[in-house]
């Protein structure tokens, strides 16, 4: 789960890391009214859950009280990789002497945190470690280890030569890996960890990801949730049980397991379709499951066809078969729907298909290809 | 042979008196498993379907003899369930639960460090040598007896491609599910190990997906040591970048983790990469042949 720069920034606060707060903004004139009380530039930051905002025009600077409007007005009616931006983050610009990057994440291979430093932040992380791997540190980190001290200092001292500097970066590290266990972190980041004209480290940004899998143990999460910066058919699917990805094409999928729906995604792009979506019913087989997947699919007025491919371990094909039929009672499908069911009581779930107007296929080859034929055929009826 | 477990190993099922413990401990057992106990704390002294619960791992190894468990216990118990089943010892942990927070499987990767025991999953559909045992969820019949190891990230899309090496006449020795989080107990690496050691296995078949960069330290690993024909296949082509797919380790983040690179990493050290399930048999035909 992703939350905004303000709101990592109030952890950061929480949690005693020195950090440029800001004002947050949703209208042009509050940043007219902000810029003219601090009487000096400032920085104008879309609040999206999108990396890459710099880039886009989501990052600008204000010197006047006017130029903040307007900068505000444009900030605040664009959109960020499909993602709309209502919300701006605003504070008096900062005198930079020096950027640093300080992150923690988890390293798989090492099955640990791992801490990530360099004394060159303020650009992409993962583009320095393209250009430059060498002058990024990284430390994996024991979490039964309770005496951490030593590592967050010689990673301090990486950064920064000066021991004054070092000690308040350690400091920092501390902090930020306190939060990274106790909320359950993927990653917490701050680039850049500025030097300002005072000697003092502050974090400029500041970015949170949780661990959804944890969400169980933080009902505090669910207030730092921004449905705006969710799709609403992800947000549906997510009510339903059922896991969904919104993508591009024009062919909906329905399958059981996530790799098996990413392999039928792959196999409709090389059988020369365009996937719509990533779904994966899950393990059980209540038929509810199919006739909400079917809705949120066809709530997408691009979509030509359907496959449903399932492959019934625990799930029941059965099951699955009922829950087509109760959907194609209930509601219109305007869309040809092509069905493959292999697996635990496949013959039970031909026998509750047989006589419907639904394309049955055996193998999923076969179920992929005639999906991407028909959604072509309905291309051109339109 | 096989690898891991066979007809002679000795399983519990924690969990057993759930909706799902219970129906699996019982496929399980049709299957041919010796499982001969379960546990539920609070409920020892009580049976399911003949088989006895403990309120204990360690009552229950005492009492059966167990060396395996299989864990269905709901994700915010399963890290405490887990580390009871490792400090009785037991040789093999399959924790199939979906959902349990990275940092509590770290902690238990930590525990593992140093001792025998063999923890695969969680979020997995567990291990099936077919014909012996199967620990887990997996259809059995879809499975048959043979010569190909099959190591995979993914529940249903390995049932799809045993589903082809059966219908073209090729066997398994094993299939394992390792899981699908970001974080799991045993990897590709460990698997293969077992594999290169394990005489009916003639070959291996690699499923694997977007996220991490295990199918890399893979290929790397198959360069260096593993002598046996391997065919991969890497699901999440198609998979846009920032969005988990399903399983909590199936993500591509900025540009690491993509499918291309693992498609490449295979591709440079001569393992072929099935563009379908259907493909795999066929691939592992040509190479068992040459």
């Amino acid at each position: 789960m992703n939350i905004h720069e303000y709101q990592a920034k109030q952890l950061f606060e929480r949690y005693g890391i020195p950090a440029v707060k800001g004002e947050v903004l949703e209208t042009p004139d509050q940043a007219f009214s902000l810029a003219k009380e601090i009487a000096a530039p400032i920085i104008l930051k879309a609040q999206v859950h999108a990396g890459g905002r710099g880039k886009a025009g989501g990052v600008k600077m204000a010197k006047t009280a006017d130029e903040a409007r307007e900068k505000a007005s444009l900030i605040l009616g664009m959109s960020i990789k499909g993602l709309k931006v209502s919300k701006v983050l605003a504070y008096k610009a900062e005198e930079i002497r020096r950027e640093a990057y300080l992150g923690i994440t988890i390293d798989r291979s090492a099955k640990r945190p791992v801490l990530i430093g360099t004394s060159e932040g303020g650009i992409e992380i993962e583009q320095l470690a393209k250009e430059k791997p060498e002058v990024i540190y990284k430390i994996p980190i024991d979490v039964s280890n309770g005496q951490l001290g030593d590592i967050f200092e010689s990673m301090a001292s990486n950064i920064y030569p000066e021991p004054e500097l070092a000690a308040q970066a350690s400091d920092i590290i501390a902090r930020l890996y306190k939060i990274f266990v106790e909320m359950d972190c993927a990653l917490i980041e701050i680039n850049p960890l500025v030097l300002n004209d005072q000697n003092n480290l502050i974090a400029i940004d500041a970015k949170i990801n949780f661990d959804d899998n944890a969400a169980f143990r933080h009902p505090e999460w669910e207030q730092m949730r921004d449905p705006s910066q969710e799709d609403s058919r992800e947000r549906e699917a997510k009510n339903c049980g059922l896991s969904f990805v919104a993508l591009d094409g024009d062919i909906g999928c329905i399958v059981n397991g996530a790799g098996l729906a990413m392999a039928t995604m792959d196999m409709i792009k090389t059988a020369g379709g365009e996937p719509a979506n990533f779904l994966d019913v899950g393990g059980s087989s209540n038929p509810d499951k199919v006739l909400n997947a079917l809705k949120i699919i066809l709530s997408n007025s691009r979509v030509k066809a359907i496959v449903i491919n399932i492959f019934g371990g625990i799930t029941r094909c059965d099951d699955i078969a009922s829950g087509i039929i109760k959907a194609t009672q209930s509601m219109k499908i305007p869309v040809p729907v092509c069905v493959r069911l292999t697996g635990t009581n496949e013959d039970k779930a031909s026998e509750i298909l047989k006589g419907t107007d639904l394309v049955t296929e055996k193998t999923m080859p076969d179920v992929i290809r005639k999906a991407v034929e028909l959604a072509k055929k309905e291309a051109v009826k339109k | 042979m096989s690898i891991l477990i066979d007809e002679k190993t000795r399983v519990i099922v924690q969990g057993i008196t759930g909706r799902d413990g219970s129906f699996h401990a019982l496929s399980m057992r049709e299957y041919g498993t010796k499982v001969v106990g379960g546990v539920v704390p609070g409920k020892g002294g009580s049976e399911v379907e003949g088989i006895p619960v403990f309120n204990s791992v360690n009552e229950a190894k005492d009492k059966t003899g167990a060396q395996a468990t299989v864990l269905f216990v709901p994700a915010r118990f399963a890290s405490s369930a887990m580390k009871e089943a490792i400090e009785a010892k037991l040789e093999i942990v399959v924790c199939i639960t979906e959902g349990i927070p990275v940092l509590d499987m770290i902690r238990i990767q930590e525990s593992l460090e140093g001792r025998e025991t063999r923890l695969i999953g969680p979020n997995c559909p567990g291990i099936i040598s077919p014909g012996k045992s199967k620990l887990g969820i997996m259809p059995g019949a879809i499975h048959k007896p043979g010569g190909v190891g099959v190591i995979s990230r993914s529940g249903t899309l390995t049932y799809e491609v045993v589903y082809e090496l059966t219908r073209s006449g090729m066997g398994q020795s094993t299939c394992i599910g390792i899981g699908g989080d970001p974080v799991v107990g045993t990897g590709f690496i460990d698997l293969l190990q077992l594999f290169q050691e394990d005489s009916e296995t003639q070959g291996v078949v690699l499923i694997g997906e977007i996220g991490g960069t295990q199918e890399e330290e893979t290929a790397e690993f198959i360069r260096e040591y593993f002598t046996k024909p391997v065919v991969a296949f890497i699901a999440g082509r198609t998979a846009p970048s920032g969005k988990r797919m399903g399983h909590a380790g199936a993500i591509i983040s900025g540009n690491l983790g993509t499918a291309e690179a693992k498609i490449k990493a295979f591709g440079e050290v001569g393992v072929p990469v099935a563009s379908s399930p259907g493909e795999i048999p066929g691939l592992m035909k040509n190479l068992l042949a040459s």
